[in-house]
């Protein structure tokens, strides 16, 4: 981190630049020179994955911060900029051209806080719909219901997206452009079909049969759950966690109570430390099966669901026994976990240990060597490295394409400095590689738990922690690992015991937002293949 | 399953003893019982699920909680084909007009199926800036199953129960639950 802290004070002369709470260097960077800066930050300091875009209420003025980090050292720094000039019209330079996910990202900030990106193609809302009066994340948001009532009228579709730009008077000037060409052939896919695991939508320009744009329209199933997060007291917040990528529970969980650990300097004992990351890879495994039985679903391979499903049956049984819960289990808690483990905790890890080997070599029989799957997948929807940063894919399918974005290893938390295990990258980039790089990874997380399931340290399960916790002031960002890619919680405290600003950084975001790119070129059934990959969860990345 | 262990019971009985009142001829209501009984045996889902509760959904479809045994495997991605609609996750307000759409689609009779807390309340969620606070205000719904998400087993017995309630529906003739729809409606409309 010093080092990393060295180059940008060498590089930004004359800016300051900050030490966040978490120990990361923050620049705080003029309004008008921050695209430049971007690329200086890109190309010479090497922060090539904007891992987020915070937007956030300062009261007076309203802000970003970007949250960037480098692909290959794992180093992280982060940029605050603000909007100018008022609450009004605030706007800021975009730098969609610079990483290509902020696109997505900046219209993420303008739907919650109305802050415009000066030069970003595509300035519409992202979750909300068109006619929505407001922007609900700022302070003053007048949250009444009659203002945007709950109505079954259809939505206002408009095929026009905004840009925006400033004249020389440095004033905000609007122009519309046609999201689709005026020859192009429209299909609606989704909200609601089987193929898109959930509700998602893609608009999608065909050319007979091959894909020529996708639209993809979020917030189907957006719950505001970082304005949510802002009325409820910390402990409250962490059972939203479980809600979001319903699969990823328990790392969510662990992420967010490491995240108020640090701010609070909670020491967690070594046994919570244990089983959290025992919880975490248990569940990394039965989100893989899950995985792999709706994706080869989706390619019209039923049976694979009912042998996958067996060894997640398994798993859930665990957690149930410890937890108390299939699914939504609100299990490590701030300071370490809710509960002891049952007592049958050991011997039911290493029963399902016992039969993972077999279970692989099963699925590998009926779907991996399969010709069907073989002509379906290989090749199909090929993700190169360069983009896979670009758009922030992380997680197994950023891993497919040959990024080694584990952040178990860039930047490790709990114990996995300590554990023995391989980090599965591919170089290929198409479906079946991140197809495999799953398989692989059930096999990895088997072998951490082996690692661990005999060596369970004795002590608490849980840190002495005060009843009503308090943040001191200040600013928190802390990533993990989730099943689907790298989970970044942003934390803003004004010293009192509920979250000034919380913001999650979710994986499956990305993930969406690369389907048009990787689509392109493709026919139309390969978007069921190549989605399907990708595996993305809904909630997820509406919130 | 035995009587004792139903719940709700006392809500089935009214229900029949209402349809009692208004009469029925003896082969009317011979023919009724044939069709319900193949009816309540074969209800068929909508595959629709938008968050949590759809992934118990999915473990009800596999092999350990098997809804095939129900005759309910049959999921249909097409409201047009389907009997009923489990309501499996938040409606938030964009959803909402899809989600009307989509039962107004389903073909008569249907049902719903209230699955999980957000689709009865707004769950966790009900003090959300864009959350639907219960279905319940845009369509009217059978059965409620509450949890978060509720256990394959929950919605086993949400589904059961609305089997019971079909099995006592009058198909020709006399008063049935499609007057209150017709009423719901007429309060609701379709746009």
């Amino acid at each position: 981190m010093a080092n990393l802290q060295e180059k940008i004070a060498k590089q930004f002369a004359g800016t300051p630049i900050a030490v966040d709470n978490s120990g990361m260097p923050q620049l705080t960077v003029e309004n008008g020179a921050w695209h430049d800066t971007a690329l200086v930050l890109r190309d010479t300091i090497g922060m090539d994955y904007l891992v987020t875009i915070v937007g956030i209420d300062r009261g007076e003025t309203l802000g970003c911060i970007y949250y960037m980090m480098s692909s290959t050292t794992g180093e992280t720094c982060s940029v605050r900029v603000d909007a100018v000039p008022d609450r009004e019209t605030p706007h800021i330079p975009s730098v969609a051209d610079v990483w290509r996910i902020a696109e997505i990202y900046e219209r993420e900030v303008y739907d919650f806080y109305g802050i415009i990106f000066i030069g970003n193609q595509d300035m519409r809302r992202l979750f909300l719909n068109i006619d929505w009066k407001g922007y609900p994340l700022r302070k003053d948001y007048n949250d009444d219901p009659a203002l945007n009532p709950v109505s079954t009228e259809n939505e206002r579709q408009s095929d026009n997206t905004d840009v925006y730009s400033l004249d020389e008077n440095g004033k905000v000037v609007k122009k519309e452009r046609a999201i689709f060409q005026p020859d192009d052939f429209v299909v609606n896919i989704g909200p609601q079909h089987p193929a898109t695991h959930g509700v998602l939508r893609f608009r999608t320009a065909v050319d007979g049969e091959t894909i020529k744009k996708i639209d993809v329209y979020m917030g189907y199933i957006h719950r505001g759950v970082e304005k949510l997060c802002e009325s409820l007291q910390y402990p409250q917040t962490l059972h939203f966690m479980d809600r979001l990528d319903y699969f990823s529970a328990q790392n969510y969980h662990h992420g967010l109570a490491l995240l108020y650990e640090k701010a609070a300097g909670i020491e967690v004992p070594r046994r919570a430390q244990v089983i959290r990351v025992m919880m975490d890879e248990l569940s990394r495994i039965a989100s893989h099966c899950l995985f792999m039985g709706t994706y080869c679903m989706d390619l019209g391979a039923t049976t694979m669901l009912f042998y996958t499903l067996r060894v997640r049956e398994q798993i859930l049984d665990i957690f149930e026994k410890t937890c108390g819960a299939r699914m939504t289990f609100n299990y490590p808690c701030i300071g370490g976990v809710m509960q002891d483990l049952h007592p049958d905790f050991v011997k039911d890890v290493k029963e399902l240990l016992a039969v993972i080997p077999a279970n692989i070599k099963e699925y590998n029989k009926i779907f991996t060597g399969n010709v069907i799957a073989k002509n379906r997948m290989e090749g199909v929807g090929v993700l190169s490295k360069e983009d896979a940063i670009s758009y922030g894919v992380t997680g197994p399918s950023g891993r497919a394409s040959g990024w080694a974005c584990d952040i178990r290893k860039l930047l490790p938390y709990s114990i996995y400095s300590e554990l023995d295990f391989e980090e599965i990258t591919r170089t290929e980039g198409d479906s079946m590689a991140r197809f495999k790089v799953r398989l692989d990874e059930i096999e990895q997380s088997a072998r951490i738990l082996e690692q661990l399931v005999d060596n369970i340290p004795d002590g608490d399960y849980c840190a002495k922690v005060p009843k009503v916790l308090k943040l001191p002031q200040g600013e928190w960002f802390q990533m993990v690992e989730g099943c689907r890619g790298v989970f970044g919680v942003y934390l803003n405290s004004d010293g009192g015991n509920k979250p000034y600003r919380l913001k999650l950084a979710t994986p499956c975001i990305a993930l969406a937002a690369v389907v048009d790119h990787i689509t392109t070129g493709n026919k139309i059934a390969d978007l069921i293949t190549i989605g399907g990959s990708l595996d993305y969860i809904v909630p997820d990345m509406d919130r | 399953m035995p009587y004792e262990a139903w719940k709700d019971n006392e809500y089935i009985e009214n229900l029949v003893k209402e349809l009692q009142e208004s009469g029925t001829n003896v082969i009317v209501g011979t023919f009724d019982k044939l069709i319900n009984w193949g009816r309540s045996n074969s209800i068929w889902p909508l595959t629709f699920a938008t968050s949590c509760c759809g992934i118990e959904f999915v473990s009800l479809g596999a092999a350990r909680f098997d809804m095939a045994r129900f005759g309910w495997e049959v999921a249909r991605s097409s409201p047009r084909q389907a009997d009923f609609m489990m309501v499996a996750g938040t409606i938030v307000n964009r959803m909402v007009p899809v989600f009307r759409r989509l039962y107004d689609q389903l073909a008569e009779p249907k049902y719903v199926i209230a699955c999980g807390s957000c689709a009865i309340s707004g769950g966790p969620f009900r003090n959300s800036y864009h959350v639907a606070k219960g279905i319940e205000d845009i369509v009217p719904v059978d059965v409620f199953v509450p949890g978060c998400p509720p256990r394959p087993e929950a919605m086993i017995y949400g589904i059961m129960q609305l089997s019971r309630k079909i099995k006592v529906e009058k198909f020709f003739g006399g008063v049935n639950r499609q007057e209150s729809r017709k009423e719901f409606l007429q309060t609701h409309p379709i746009d």
